[in-house]
């Protein structure tokens, strides 16, 4: 057992850290614990091993960024806790309050906590389509986190699909590090424009944000990769590994090309299995196609105590995510003790204003990159359930018995080992389309601890004093 | 699949992936020296026994387990690697000796 710190937060990136570094200004006991062996997150990911390199120069200057903020981490005074996995969080009223349990280095290890702020961000949108278990498929998140972490990129031209700013930025990083793409294939459908055009007034007030999009378009216009709009369907074939890629324009007749490595994407999704298995209420978000938890303005969820901030809150960016992990700290600190509301609210105002400036864009953003529906609807052989190969003709089928939790247990779609990380939205689309319902009415599936696979060697390892009666 | 083609700072080591010695540089990810290494999968599923490549790279999707010093569905994108670490892609099912 760990000592107790007034806060555990969740996640070195953005939000994370902001939070962290805020909340130890403020004499807050902090420890700040991450998956990951170095703070920054899936966007600064490793940023402090890329200072001064020729892959650091390619990331750009909003990578370079985040050293600065790592930095003021490491300066913080923050316990910091990096290759840490949270697999279980305890309510443990009435002492510490929260009892958090990590895997790290073999052992298991628990930290009591007042306040527990989760800073664990998002993750890819599941994107079934046949054949995308093959191995040669990767996810454009991926890819670029290959390209942080290892300065590795695709062997010969790459062929890469998928729709909203991380293929664009993915794209011109890849060609600064002199890579090939065979061909871009933008799965966003052309009719997002018109959907999007009202939100563009509000979007101009984040202009730099649009103008660094505009400029990331250019570049691939410049370099010649083929781009083919407006792509409704994609298919990967192969013997045990990519071997060809077949995609359909709407509208169009479909085109197979070889291919051995395919990258796709088809935008972000709040992290929500934490929220989900504590029981924290949560409301679908029409504008981002997901579920986010619901949270007061400090971000505090529905159980008093557990707070959220960064992507894990909705989709906001980097920026956002910092800011919300600043206000987060301040309601945090004020709950504690250390900041009186009018303190709080006071210190809280800046950073509300460039909040609202940071989320200009998003409804823009997020109706002009709206998933095509065939990301909802795969075809009937297509495989959701990449754990326990569980179709999309198989949940159909099975849809009529019950919600998505009776769904799992006549199918086994969402109980292998990612627990429904990678079919959880498919399922819910599917049955509500067969229930001629809505995914927000169908709800996600139920989820349960240990959040991370934990083996009996290691749960011996855990030691917890128990208070005696 | 994937290259690595700058040089890298971290210092060179090896790891024994299936019985073949792989250079590494310490403190990568496993997963990613999978990804460059032929036949370019981390496991076989225990359910159609067809073979799964790293494929989220942060932790959510699970296809990058593989037995990792004897300890069976490792998640080698979270693994990061050491001198000499011995990697086996795994085959179906967890083993209870694993």
């Amino acid at each position: 057992m760990s000592k107790l710190q007034d806060v555990a937060v969740l996640g070195a990136g953005p939000a994370g850290m902001a939070a962290a570094v805020r909340l130890r200004a403020l004499g807050v006991p902090v420890a700040l614990i991450d998956e990951q062996p170095a703070p920054g997150g899936q966007i600064w990911r490793n940023v402090e091993g890329n200072e001064n390199t020729a892959v650091g120069k390619a990331l750009g200057s909003d990578y370079a960024a985040g050293a600065a903020a790592a930095a003021a981490l490491n300066e913080s005074g923050c316990v910091l806790r990096f290759g840490n996995q949270l697999w279980q969080l305890e309510d443990a009223q009435p002492e510490a309050k929260w009892r958090v349990f990590v895997k790290a280095g073999g052992g298991l290890d628990m930290l009591p906590a007042s306040a527990v702020l989760l800073a664990g961000g998002a993750q890819e949108r599941p994107n079934p389509f046949p054949g995308w278990t093959l191995p040669g498929v990767v996810s454009v998140g991926a890819a670029q986190i290959l390209m942080k972490t290892a300065g590795q990129i695709p062997e010969e031209p790459v062929w890469i699909a998928g729709s909203g700013p991380l293929p664009l930025l993915y794209m011109t990083q890849l060609l600064a590090l002199g890579g090939k793409i065979a061909g871009y294939l933008d799965t966003s459908p052309r009719g997002n424009l018109a959907a999007a055009l009202p939100h563009l007034p509000r979007a101009l007030a984040a202009w730099k944000d649009l103008r660094k999009g505009l400029g990331w378009l250019q570049t691939l216009r410049r370099s010649g990769v083929p781009v083919v709009k407006d792509v409704a369907e994609i298919a990967a074939a192969g013997n045990d590994r990519l071997e060809s890629l077949t995609y359909r324009p709407r509208g169009s007749k479909a085109v197979t090309v070889p291919a051995r490595l395919l990258l796709v994407h088809e935008g972000v999704v709040p992290g929500i299995h934490v929220t989900m298995a504590m029981g924290c209420a949560h409301d679908w978000r029409d504008d981002q196609v997901c579920f986010a938890p619901r949270l007061d303005g400090w971000g505090e969820t529905s159980r008093a105590g557990l707070y959220v901030a960064g992507d894990g809150a909705g989709i906001g960016g980097a920026e956002a995510a910092r800011l919300r992990g600043e206000i987060a700290a301040l309601g945090i600190a004020c709950k504690l003790g250390k900041l009186s509301e009018a303190e709080a609210r006071q210190l809280a105002a800046p950073l509300r204003r460039a909040l609202d400036r940071a989320l200009a864009p998003r409804r823009f953003l997020d109706a002009l990159y709206r998933p095509r529906p065939e990301v909802f609807a795969p075809a009937e052989e297509t495989v959701v359930c990449r754990c326990e190969e569980v179709t999309a003709g198989q949940i159909r089928r099975a849809a009529g018995k019950g919600g998505p939790n009776q769904l799992k247990a006549f199918t086994r779609a969402g109980m292998g080992p990612c627990q429904g990380r990678q079919c959880g939205y498919t399922v819910s689309h599917l049955l509500a389309h067969s229930l001629n319902s809505s995914a927000a009415e169908v709800g996600f599936f139920h989820v349960r601890p240990p959040l991370k696979p934990v083996t009996l060697g290691e749960l011996a390892t855990l030691e917890i004093e128990e208070a005696t009666p | 699949m994937f290259v690595r083609p700058f040089k890298s700072d971290a210092r060179a080591v090896s790891v024994v992936i299936d019985g073949e010695t792989v250079a590494a540089s310490d403190g990568e990810m496993l997963a990613a020296v999978l990804l460059r290494t032929p036949p370019f999968y981390a496991r076989r599923t225990p359910v159609s026994d067809s073979p799964r490549a790293p494929y989220c790279l942060m932790g959510v999707c699970f296809d990058c387990l593989a037995t990792v010093d004897g300890i069976a569905s490792v998640q080698t994108c979270l693994t990061p690697v050491r001198d000499g670490m011995r990697v086996e892609r795994q085959a179906g099912l967890r083993e209870l000796t694993k």
